[in-house]
């Protein structure tokens, strides 16, 4: 082999910036510093609530479940923070998180910058599976699987629905997974608002209050399976971060740099409907983040997924701890709908900070 | 490295493509596949990158079925300039052609210095050491088109497929890069829109029609006016290059 040219390569000036806002050790320091940011932001959201109460004695109340007496806690107080608040807090970063890696994994499967946990038509199918418990009635579908079940139920049909119409000659074609679940998604709500035309004025509340989303009411029993499937979807994406890097060249390319893209994109369909559906089918539709935070992830530490799927679940889960507390504390006592935080607080941000990556020049192409 | 396509055939939509179709390439050949649009040039190039699984024939890389291989082994034999490439947002020039150490990690592995000492040569043989901590974003089509060169560099594989590399470049690009791939040493199979191109650089020319191969052999012998007024329905004139000396086609409007 050698090495000679015979036309020398035209040459500019070396770079003055960094390509990326935060690159190489500065990464890990971001992470820790999200880290302890989720952590200070669960503090304050077990400390605050629509009521007043001493801190001293709220946090007496943790200590002692941690360290396993709970049961000698005033049992009211106890009731208020181990029962309702600390699972809330809980639950509002597990789902900020899910929805944020759910948000990754299908911009990725699709490549579109405009892809969401919702795209494929997922969010819409939960909330029609949950209309369908009472509006069927509760004998057969609640007896069996409750208004969650049948919200994930429905959810993972409709991804394998889409999943099916969305492939030719075995292989998923992006712009029909997006058109397919685009269609899916308008179908499941046109049966929903059929279903709830049905219902009488009082279900209709309780369904009003799951289709705008919201993590009030959480319980203990609610973390546990977000929480596995967050692990073992995160953990599954970490190790595909290489291959997913590829993938943004283009499939053509990535088969080329032998990535096994069928599998992998099959892969990325399930990783990414499953974190939907179970964050779905426990708080409801909540928009935004799974748009949002993984573009914030990408402006600040580039597209690499060994750094954004990282970011992305730390950043998702402290956003939203920090918009439940808001919507709690905003109009004390009432709660406001968590919705309405996470796109007022979410597109100020989001708006400045493309504004300032366009102002940087970084990538002014 | 020898490249061997033996009666390969290929099907998009139940409608057949190319048929059984004989390339070869050996070891350090310059082969270049030419024919007009639809010809099945495209078609034949993806049953090398294995995008496109051949309907009939084989392809074998040193005797070995390049379509039995576990993708991360094709990739460490044969790399690929794509026609399609995306340009990924948000990726620096050294984070992409990283992406092409792909094929020699295992998924837990950390890139090593091993890793960054190959992305910076492969950088520096393509002459775009400058642009590292660019984002890809920021380059001009002819930049782009050598860094994804330098991330196939990254393969270390010895056979280099390319898919018209040098459309939408300007000239000065595209001579650059033809130039930077034939002193590479690989075995390279390229499918090339520009007559004139081919003859320069090619050992040995492929020409599709069709779907089957209408001729191959060195440019000249194949690349006959006669030949080129068939095939592509315009007037040739094939002589040395009055600057350079390589052969030389001038193409001109069928009368």
């Amino acid at each position: 082999m050698t090495d000679t040219l015979t036309a020398p390569p035209r040459t500019r000036p070396a770079p003055s910036r960094r390509p990326h806002l935060i690159s190489g050790p500065a990464t890990g320091v971001l992470l820790a510093a999200l880290a302890a940011g989720l952590v200070a932001a669960l503090v304050v959201g077990i400390s605050v609530g629509s009521v007043n109460l001493p801190l001293g004695q709220v946090w007496g109340v943790v200590w002692a479940h941690l360290s396993g007496r709970g049961a000698q806690a005033d049992p009211l107080l106890g009731q208020v923070v181990w029962e309702i608040r600390t699972p809330r807090a809980l639950l509002a970063a597990l789902a900020g998180a899910g929805l944020s890696v759910a948000g990754v994994a299908l911009q990725a499967l699709v490549r579109n910058p405009l892809a969401d946990p919702y795209v494929l038509g997922v969010s819409s199918a939960a909330s029609l599976g949950a209309v369908l418990v009472p509006a069927i009635g509760s004998t057969m579908l609640a007896g069996t699987l409750g208004v969650t079940g049948a919200a994930f139920a429905a959810a993972m049909v409709s991804a394998l629905l889409v999943y099916l119409l969305a492939q030719r000659a075995g292989r998923l074609l992006d712009s029909w997974l997006v058109l397919t679940g685009v269609a899916v998604g308008y179908l499941c709500t046109a049966a929903t608002t059929f279903v709830q035309l049905q219902l009488n004025p009082n279900e209709l509340q309780g369904m009003m209050f799951w289709l705008m989303g919201s993590v009030a009411g959480a319980s203990w029993q609610d973390l546990g399976v977000p929480a596995v499937l967050i692990v073992v979807c995160m953990l599954w994406l970490a190790l595909q971060a290489r291959a997913l890097n590829a993938l943004l060249a283009g499939e053509e390319a990535a088969i080329a740099i032998g990535v096994p893209v069928a599998t992998l994109r099959v892969g990325l369909l399930v990783a990414g409907s499953l974190l939907t559906a179970t964050v779905v089918s426990v708080v409801g539709g909540i928009g935004f983040i799974g748009l949002m935070i993984p573009h914030m992830a990408r402006f600040v530490v580039g597209a690499d997924h060994r750094r954004v799927l990282p970011v992305s679940l730390l950043a998702g889960a402290l956003f939203l701890v920090l918009v439940d507390l808001a919507a709690r504390i905003a109009d004390r006592p009432n709660e406001l709908p968590v919705g309405i935080f996470t796109t007022g607080l979410g597109v100020p941000f989001f708006l400045w900070l493309l504004r300032r990556r366009a102002r940087g020049g970084a990538d002014a192409a | 490295m020898r490249l061997d396509l033996a009666g390969v055939s290929a099907v998009i939509d139940a409608r057949p493509i190319i048929d059984d179709v004989d390339v070869t390439a050996g070891p350090g050949e310059f082969v270049a596949l030419v024919g007009p649009n639809g010809s099945g040039k495209s078609t034949l190039l993806r049953t090398v990158y294995r995008s496109l699984r051949p309907s009939g024939g084989v392809v074998r890389l040193d005797g070995q079925d390049l379509w039995r291989m576990r993708p991360r082994q094709a990739a460490r034999h044969r790399a690929v300039l794509p026609q399609h490439n995306q340009v990924a947002d948000g990726l620096s020039v050294a984070e992409v052609v990283a992406t092409g150490r792909h094929s020699h990690k295992r998924p837990l592995d950390r890139e090593n210095e091993t890793d960054r000492a190959m992305v910076a040569t492969s950088l520096e043989r393509v002459g775009m050491g400058w642009a590292a901590d660019r984002l890809m974003t920021t380059l001009s089509g002819g930049e782009r088109q050598r860094v994804l060169l330098a991330r196939a560099l990254t393969q270390q594989a010895p056979l280099l497929v390319l898919d018209e590399p040098t459309n939408h470049l300007d000239v000065g690009s595209q001579l650059l890069l033809l130039e930077l791939i034939r002193s590479l040493g690989l075995t390279l199979l390229a499918a090339l829109h520009d007559l004139d191109q081919a003859a320069a650089y090619a050992d040995r020319v492929v020409v599709l029609r069709d779907g089957r191969v209408a001729g191959q052999g060195p440019p000249l012998e194949v690349l006959t006016p006669a030949f080129i007024e068939e095939i592509f329905g315009v007037r040739a004139h094939v002589g040395p290059h009055p600057i350079t000396g390589r052969p030389h086609i001038a193409v001109a409007p069928a009368r």
